[in-house]
């Protein structure tokens, strides 16, 4: 058996982790800088230029914290929440892909971790399903009524806005005909950006990706004026670190997946072959680093969209949020299909 | 040895070991724990197999579905007392004692038979795995009980309803 | 085949590991320092009243109910999807007859008031 099949993964896992980490950092530091430019007031500017720093000195404190178990809890699975939702939110950041495959001397090297995997947009949503543990056995472990009643709510509401999320992507799917994210960015490429086509999933996905990572206007799970902190109540140090590392580690995945279903993922300009103009193989260095930039800028793009959307809008009532979520989105996604279906036998 | 045999061997340990638990655990969200880790492990196995779209579906659905309605009910019927569950020793256990030896008889014999040599895998298996392979099948021959699949689910749909009808308006 | 899943194995290793050795770091850098008053249950500063693990109301359960049935019904439009165009109009009108069935149910469920919060 050839070890490199191990090493490799190893390697970028790392590399992914870390670009998760100082991701998440960045982001916390620009949700503080656009809040505090939305309500017109300064922002973190203390720690380091512009407060650069910021986010590492609030981890660091974490770290010091004290870590602070209630007596009542269920000690095994109160540590185990956050260990899951983080490991749910850093497995999306390998089926991403980040890059195409670049040709440097004749060789073709792999740059992203998993991209032929055929059925890649479903471990997504099967990963996003999964994440629902994390947050309800964070409530249900603490022994606290308001962390199980966030907890709760927030079970609900995630597992009634994945059926939109998923019916959303099957319009993509019927489109490009694969649910290899790979597959889906080269036919993006090649007949324009889905989002041209799919205007109303595109909607749908963006409500739905903002209520399954708790963002407000969805952020009934940790709704401050009736429970307190919602789920992570009863959680100090960096295991409360941890779960809050999940949700922007959340945000960051689900902005790249818009990118990549809806956004045209590495394409730069829509229904123009930009780098067929400039002179370059589709498989050249620059052509790809131009890939990666025009992914990563569009779903930079997007998180400032979730951060704007956070800042803007008032919290939803429970049962306003359930009602959209069941009575609205969920018709429409499946007119949505029913639509395209008929559009596209049209046009055959 | 090769990478497949390697893959089926910790997942097949993986598996037994998490039913194992899922079993043996007092504690009914630990249970549930060990059920949703037992999932991953057969979506693993299913992998091996070259049966992507199964492998994926069975994290969906059984891990991603089916399990948060188990957690929620083990949650929040607030069992309480949880001593009274356990039980004793009943005709339950006995049945349970024989079928597990007739289980196991099966198990040794079969470790016992000689290897029938059959053990490679159909030549089209990856194909078929594949999400593409599926959809042919399901739309093709296997369209009536796709079909049948609605009115099912159509049933199941009514019956909730009808189970949790008497209590909707008690409120939250 | 599976060599194209070994990635994603070893992201959720990686993911298990960071995870959990955040959090033996966090016990072990931290200070420790607690009291009874400070390990019991928070309640705005009130005494805590009776245990959390109370009993919920049916509809959580009934939402998870219904969120199985239509998650299995998305199941089977991935591969109709993935499909769609070499299925063509016979794969359309059968996905519309299963579609039209389950939304009949959709609209029971709506009816019978099953998804109504308050």
């Amino acid at each position: 058996m050839n070890l490199s099949i191990l090493i490799t993964p190893v390697i970028q896992a790392a590399i992914l982790v870390n670009v998760m980490l100082i991701g998440a950092a960045y982001m916390v530091l620009a949700e503080r800088k656009v809040a505090a430019w939305i309500q017109n007031r300064i922002g973190p500017n203390r720690v380091g230029p512009w407060g650069l720093f910021q986010s590492f000195a609030d981890v660091f404190k974490l770290y010091l914290k004290e870590d602070i178990v209630p007596a009542a809890a269920d000690k095994t699975f109160h540590s185990m929440a956050p260990v899951i939702s983080i490991a749910v939110a850093i497995t999306a950041y390998a089926i991403i892909p980040w890059m195409d495959n670049v040709n440097i001397g004749g060789t073709t090297y792999t740059l992203s971790m998993a991209p032929n995997m055929d059925v890649a947009l479903l471990v997504m949503l099967a990963m996003t399903s999964v994440g629902v543990y994390g947050i309800a056995l964070a409530g249900w472990s603490s022994n606290n009524k308001y962390s199980l009643m966030g907890g709760l709510r927030s079970t609900a509401q995630m597992i009634s806005y994945e059926l939109s999320m998923g019916l959303s992507a099957v319009g993509v799917l019927m489109i490009c005909g694969s649910l290899n994210l790979v597959d889906i960015i080269r036919y993006q490429t090649e007949h324009g950006w889905n989002v041209f086509y799919q205007p109303l999933a595109f909607v749908i996905f963006l409500v739905t990706a903002l209520a399954e990572t708790n963002r407000a206007p969805f952020d009934l799970p940790e709704a401050e004026p009736e429970l307190v902190g919602g789920y992570h109540t009863e959680y100090a140090s960096m295991k409360f670190g941890l779960l809050y590392l999940a949700e922007y580690a959340n945000i960051l995945a689900s902005s790249a997946i818009m990118a990549v279903l809806f956004l045209g993922g590495w394409d730069l300009i829509p229904f123009v072959d930009e780098i067929a103009l400039m002179g370059l193989a589709p498989d050249s260095l620059p052509a790809v680093l131009i890939g990666h930039a025009a992914l990563a800028g569009k779903a930079a793009l997007l998180v400032f969209v979730f951060i704007w959307i956070r800042w803007s809008l008032p919290r939803f009532r429970y049962d306003q949020l359930m009602n959209l979520g069941w009575k609205v989105l969920l018709p429409l996604s499946l007119a949505n299909i029913t639509i395209t279906g008929i559009v596209l036998l049209l046009m055959k | 040895m090769n990478l497949d045999v390697i893959l089926f061997a910790l997942f097949a340990i993986g598996a037994v070991a998490s039913a194992v638990f899922t079993i043996t655990r007092r504690n009914p969200v630990a249970a549930a724990m060990s059920l949703i880790g037992h999932f991953f492990m057969l979506a693993g196995l299913y992998l091996t197999l070259h049966a992507q779209f199964v492998a994926v579906v069975q994290v969906l659905v059984y891990a991603g579905a089916i399990m948060v309605l188990v957690v929620f009910v083990i949650m929040l019927l607030n069992l309480g007392n949880e001593q009274q569950l356990t039980e004793r020793i009943s005709m339950r256990t006995t049945i349970g004692t024989l079928v597990a030896a007739l289980f196991a008889m099966q198990v040794v014999t079969g470790l016992l038979a000689r290897p029938t040599g059959v053990n490679t895998q159909h030549a089209d298996a990856a194909m078929i795995g594949a999400t593409a392979g599926i959809g042919n099948a399901l739309f093709t021959t296997y369209i009536f009980p796709f079909e049948a699949v609605s009115i099912l689910l159509l049933a199941a749909l009514i019956g909730a309803v009808i189970l949790a009808k008497r209590h909707l308006h008690e409120g939250i | 085949m599976v060599e194209s899943y070994i990635p994603l194995f070893v992201m959720i290793l990686v993911g298990i590991i960071f995870g959990a050795s955040n959090i033996v770091l966090t016990e072990i850098l931290g200070p420790k320092r607690s009291t009874r008053t400070k390990l019991s249950t928070y309640e705005s500063g009130m005494e805590p009243v009776k245990s959390a693990r109370e009993r919920f109301s049916v509809k959580f359960y009934l939402v998870a109910m219904i969120f199985i049935l239509f998650d299995i019904e998305i199941v089977f439009m991935y591969p109709w999807a993935v499909q769609f165009k070499e299925l063509g109009m016979y794969g359309f009108v059968a996905m519309i007859l299963f579609m039209v069935l389950l939304f009949s149910g959709y609209i029971y469920v709506v009816k019978k008031g099953a998804l109504k919060w308050d």
